[in-house]
């Protein structure tokens, strides 16, 4: 037997399994057009490796597409019965699953985030999300909403970075079983997979029209919100993109949803779980490289447990392996883009410039690519900035609390009210702070779950309108 | 958490404290952290997940056989039966002489010298069960006879089993006082105790069984006899891994996890590895602290070698069947 | 071109999985709707009725605890396999009810989507049908729905597969186990029905198909001390159906009575609500 350590061989994931075209065009009316702004290119943000040149939506290409979403809402999809709604989802759920493979290593390769993750969570999420929505096409009247509730018409969807096809999903799926046609817009950084799906609606034999892609950057995503013939406006991403978006709906008669930024509190108390409290608080922060707008990426502690628990945390991230994404043994990816590494990097700047303690993780960061070694700050207060904005990264701040009251005051005093967590094996305090929380998914002994079946969605500066379950039908009905 | 490591270390420190009376013992073990079962099922879950290939997978193949108690615990055992398992745990592949030998072959104690004998210098230990396996229903007086029969016929190894009817009615003094007990007939043999954790049921129960067990003396703390179901499952031995852990971080002292009973491919045994090596790290990869209990497991092993090493797959007739 | 000969098949009950003839080793000869000899269908005994009851009760708890996720699944994959039999459904049908091709296959399509249909419940029940309490009181009350158990249906006898199914899905969405006994002279498009779900990922004993006479059958299992629910949607005559609702009230059965169903409307959720149980949970809040 070798005397050498246990070191796991890298166990990478073939690429082969999926083709990437050199160039795509954006998908109106069930076929690829070119479009008429520059072409941009997307690339694998482990290598900085170019992988395709996107077409970018000019106002004219919106203009083709909002009217191709309208054409097919009122000629086809407003008539076809929920019975039958309910069958095209159920096919394009099954054909994630049977694709599931291509769509997570194209995921990984567009996004950056570990293939596991893509594997085991994003895509079997996405078919979940299809399958779920499927059911309820043919049965909108038990929903709560009235006997007939009636779709909205076309919506216009904005998705971002972080989880490319399975925000995609949360999008298209209770659009399509309401009722609407939508057109969708991926993130500039993170096109390929809707690309991709756009394959999926082409062999479900969707109606053309009902699902168009457009790609490009924020001047497509503003002339898709602001077109005139749209009845829906669904976004997710930025708190700043949000507001805006508010301000060009503002006197409209659009219908408008936002799920944005997060500053979520992961309280421990000193009767928690501890073993699975430091998991939680792992994936909590630095699940998709920390790239989540419900993060825990405020750790709040007990004060009387707050060693122990850090340098429980400390040995458990030293486990961490950090690397090429493709990887099956890599549990933290690339950062998405450089203008995020260099966002990332001035607000850890700024944690050490006001006072915080940094410790980083250790652990080697490749030569290419864009790369932030998973991130604690302790001695942290309120009063950092690493402790109000959303750093979006693999960045854990640490602070203290004494009391259930003290957790409390300080999990809400932030302008965001997305998430929260609570460790405790106290089922009666779990239940308080749940009631006492503003933040509108609370995990409890757990962090980062997500079912289709369970709505989702923020209070205050975190949005408003609910994804997910049946209160994410309310987004897609003329229901208000 | 309601006891941080400097607290557990504290209460190590006034050990005949914590062990004064079931009252204090029990005050010790449910201070304990809780297990979360819906976490601890995740993260064992996600550990398995880890992909072992090439190098690596041709590295903890040899170490999984290096580990291996080579196991045979049959009314019907005989002295044909004992002569050749020791024959293939000394030399698991007759073709191939690189393939390292296990670490020990387990037997009933009636069974040991005749092991013993066959194993001569080899380097194989002798594990011998005792105290009334696998029920552990006999008096103290008869477990402490049957340990020192294994151990003046030879035994390198104690496996006991701990009274669960005691443990689970609460009379956890009982427990950890027969434990000491056989600990000191042990003499120079290593002393595994056998948590049978599929009658303990809850993680907690695991917990709290396995500190119970370190803190009488325990060499090693093992899951199951083999012969109860549930036997070694991935979270079972990821809580008994994290008490070894807390244990090592609060005395510096090193107590060995051994897994025992269903585990058959070499993928399981993968799996294992990995749980010991993200838990308590590279230190803990030997088999000086870390054994499986199994039989079956060291064939496929086996195959699986040849695998790696031909480039095809192999066939049952190509490895020795005892 | 010669004629050739074809391969007949042999009818059998669906219990636990498998396909046994009748312990009784008896049999009854099915004809079509002009009286022309199609099978001889195993006529089943209180002792298959027995055996469907335990294979049922040993399917409950795997069953009722799978994800809804995971049965809504099941139930689509059902009408996924149906949709690759249609042809021979069809000829089932249209054989066992005298209809045409045409009216066959609506019925086959008809039947293909009711299980479509009731897939979709399944992670969708508790959302419409459990609730969150606001009891006056510090405390967290939710009530949510639970499959009620065992439940032995008497499938209705005319329409012997839309029917069939429109009776069957709708008691294991939820997580109950069934044994159905199918219509005793149309049982052929049943038996096709047990070979899908044999293929499909519906687990052993979920669904147990029993053919033969509810007079002779269904008293014992309206009787069954482990039977939790009776559906009795194929029970044409009164003093059987009173009879059937006497004996399950020894151990307090939940019966669906005998309804003139219209097969083809739309179900709702009547069904799916009369095989459920209602749970309570109190949990105080505070600390």
């Amino acid at each position: 037997m070798s005397p050498t350590p246990f070191e796991y061989a890298p166990a990478p994931e073939s690429r082969a399994v999926v083709d990437i075209s050199s160039s795509y065009g954006l998908f109106i009316d069930g076929e690829f057009v070119d479009g008429h702004g520059p072409a941009f290119k997307t690339v694998n943000p482990a290598t900085e490796e170019v992988l395709a040149e996107v077409s970018e939506a000019s106002a004219q290409d919106v203009d083709r597409a909002v009217a191709a979403a309208r054409r097919a809402y009122t000629k086809v999809w407003s008539k076809t019965s929920g019975k039958d709604r309910a069958k095209y989802l159920f096919r394009i759920a099954r054909l994630v699953q049977e694709r599931s493979r291509e769509l997570a290593v194209l995921e990984t390769l567009d996004n950056g985030k570990p293939i596991k993750e893509s594997r085991d969570v994003d895509i079997p999420l996405v078919a979940a999300y299809f399958f779920y929505y499927a059911g309820w096409a043919d049965k909108l009247s038990h929903a709560g909403f009235g006997p007939d509730p009636k779709p909205l018409g076309v919506a216009a969807q904005v998705i971002p970075w972080n989880f490319p096809l399975l925000m995609l999903a949360w999008k298209i799926a209770p659009a399509l079983a309401a009722g609407n046609t939508v057109v969708l817009k991926p993130a500039e950084t993170t096109p390929l997979t809707a690309l991709l799906f756009a394959d999926i609606c082409r062999q479900a034999d969707l109606p053309p029209g009902v699902v168009n892609i457009i790609t490009g950057a924020g001047d497509t995503g503003r002339a898709l919100v602001e077109h005139p013939d749209v009845d829906k406006i669904a976004f997710t991403g930025s708190t700043a993109v949000g507001k805006a978006i508010a301000r060009s709906a503002a006197g409209t008669r659009k219908r408008l949803t936002l799920e944005l930024g997060g500053k979520a509190a992961n309280i421990v108390f000193d009767d928690a779980p501890v073993d699975q409290a430091v998991e939680g608080i792992v994936s909590g922060i630095f699940f998709n490289q920390g790239h989540v707008c419900c993060a825990g990426s405020r750790l709040l502690v007990q004060e009387s447990v707050a060693d122990e628990v850090v340098e429980r945390l400390k040995r458990r991230l030293t486990t961490l392996r950090l690397g090429d994404p493709m990887d099956k043994n890599t549990d933290i990816g690339a950062i998405n883009s450089a203008e995020q590494l260099a966002r990332i990097r001035a607000l850890t700047d700024v944690g050490d410039a006001e006072g915080a303690q940094r410790w980083t993780a250790p652990c080697d960061l490749p030569d290419h690519g864009y790369w932030f070694a998973p991130t604690v700050f302790t001695k942290v207060t309120q009063a950092h900035r690493i402790a109000r904005e959303e750093i979006f990264g693999p960045v854990l701040s640490v602070l203290t609390f004494r009391t259930p009251d003290e957790a409390v005051a300080k999990a809400n005093n932030t302008p965001y009210g997305l998430s929260a967590g609570v460790w405790t094996e106290k089922g009666s305090l779990i239940l308080r702070m749940a009631g006492e929380l503003r933040a509108g998914v609370v995990w409890a002994n757990t962090f980062n779950q997500f079912d289709p079946t369970s709505p989702f969605g923020g209070y205050k500066e975190s949005g408003f309108g609910r994804e997910g379950g049946r209160h994410g039908l309310a987004a897609y009905l003329d229901v208000a | 958490m309601n006891r941080t490591s400097t607290a557990v270390l504290d209460d190590l420190g006034v050990r005949g404290e914590v062990t004064a009376s079931d009252a204090s013992l029990r005050r010790f073990l449910h201070g304990l952290p809780g297990v979360d079962k819906v976490g601890v099922e995740a993260r064992a879950a996600a550990l398995s997940t880890r992909s072992i290939k090439t190098t690596a997978k041709a590295y903890a193949i040899d170490l999984a056989i290096s580990m291996i108690d080579l196991t045979t615990l049959e009314g019907a055992d005989t002295p044909g039966k004992v002569r050749t398992l020791c024959a293939k745990a000394v030399r698991p592949d007759p073709t191939d002489p690189g393939v390292p030998s296990t670490a020990a072959v387990c037997v009933y104690s009636d069974l040991v010298g005749l092991a013993k004998a066959d194993l001569g210098s080899s380097g194989v230990k002798v594990a011998a069960v005792a105290t009334a396996f696998p029920s552990g229903r006999a008096s103290l007086g008869v477990k402490l006879t049957d340990t020192r029969d294994a151990v003046a016929a030879g035994a390198d190894e104690i496996d006991m089993v701990i009274d669960r009817g005691a443990f689970l009615s609460g009379r956890y003094l009982q427990v950890h006082d027969e434990i000491a007990a056989i600990k000191g007939a042990c003499g120079d043999a290593h002393l595994k105790v056998i948590l049978e954790t599929g009658e303990l049921a809850t993680y907690d129960n695991v917990r709290r069984a396995s500190w119970l067990a370190m803190l009488a003396g325990a060499d090693f703390i093992k899951t199951s006899t083999g012969k109860v179901a549930p036997a070694a499952t991935l979270p079972v031995t990821l809580v008994m891994l994290e008490a070894c852990r807390d244990w090592r971080d609060g005395t510096g002292a090193t107590v060995g996890m051994k897994s025992a009973g269903g585990i058959r491919t070499t993928k399981e045994a993968m799996r294992y590895l990995v749980l010991v090596n993200e838990t308590l790290g590279t230190d803990w990869l030997t088999p000086d602290l870390f054994r499986f209990g199994a039989s079956s497991l060291l064939n496929d092993l086996l195959l699986q070698r040849h695998k790696l090493a031909t480039g095809h797959y192999s066939g049952p007739d190509y490895v020795t069947v005892d | 071109m010669t004629d050739r000969l074809d391969v007949r098949k042999t009818y059998k009950l669906y219990v636990g999985g498998k396909f046994p003839r009748s312990e009784s080793g008896r049999s009854y000869e099915v004809t079509d709707h002009r009286g022309r000899f199609l099978a001889n269908a195993a006529q089943a005994s209180r002792k298959d009725a027995r055996d469907a009851v335990v294979a049922a009760r040993a399917a409950f708890a795997g069953w009722s605890s799978a994800t809804a996720y995971n049965r809504g699944q099941v139930l689509y994959r059902v009408a996924e396999v149906m949709e690759g039999r249609r042809a021979q459904f069809a000829d089932d049908v249209a054989a066992a009810e005298g209809l045409t091709g045409r009216r066959a296959q609506d019925i086959v399509g008809a039947a293909i989507d009711r299980w479509v249909w009731y897939a979709g419940w399944a992670d969708k029940l508790s959302q419409v049908l459990g609730s969150s309490n606001p009891v006056a009181g510090p405390f967290f009350n939710f009530s949510t729905p639970e499959p009620t158990g065992v439940v032995a249906a008497v499938a209705p006898q005319d329409s012997s597969l839309l029917g069939l199914v429109s009776v069957v899905a709708p008691i294991i969405v939820s997580g109950n186990t069934a044994v159905v006994l199918t219509s005793f002279e149309r049982p052929v498009p049943a038996v096709t029905l047990s070979e899908v779900l044999a293929t499909s990922d519906v687990p052993a004993g979920v669904v147990n198909v029993l053919t033969g006479s509810a007079s002779e059958v269904a008293p014992w299992l309206a009787a069954h001390m482990d039977v939790n629910a009776l559906d009795l949607a194929g029970v044409d005559d009164d003093a059987l159906r009173k009879s059937l609702e006497v004996a399950a009230a020894d151990n307090v059965k939940r019966v669906r009575r005998a309804d003139t169903s219209d097969w083809s409307a739309d179900p709702g959720l009547s069904r799916i609500r009369a095989f459920l149980e209602t749970k309570t949970v109190w949990h105080p809040i505070g600390a």
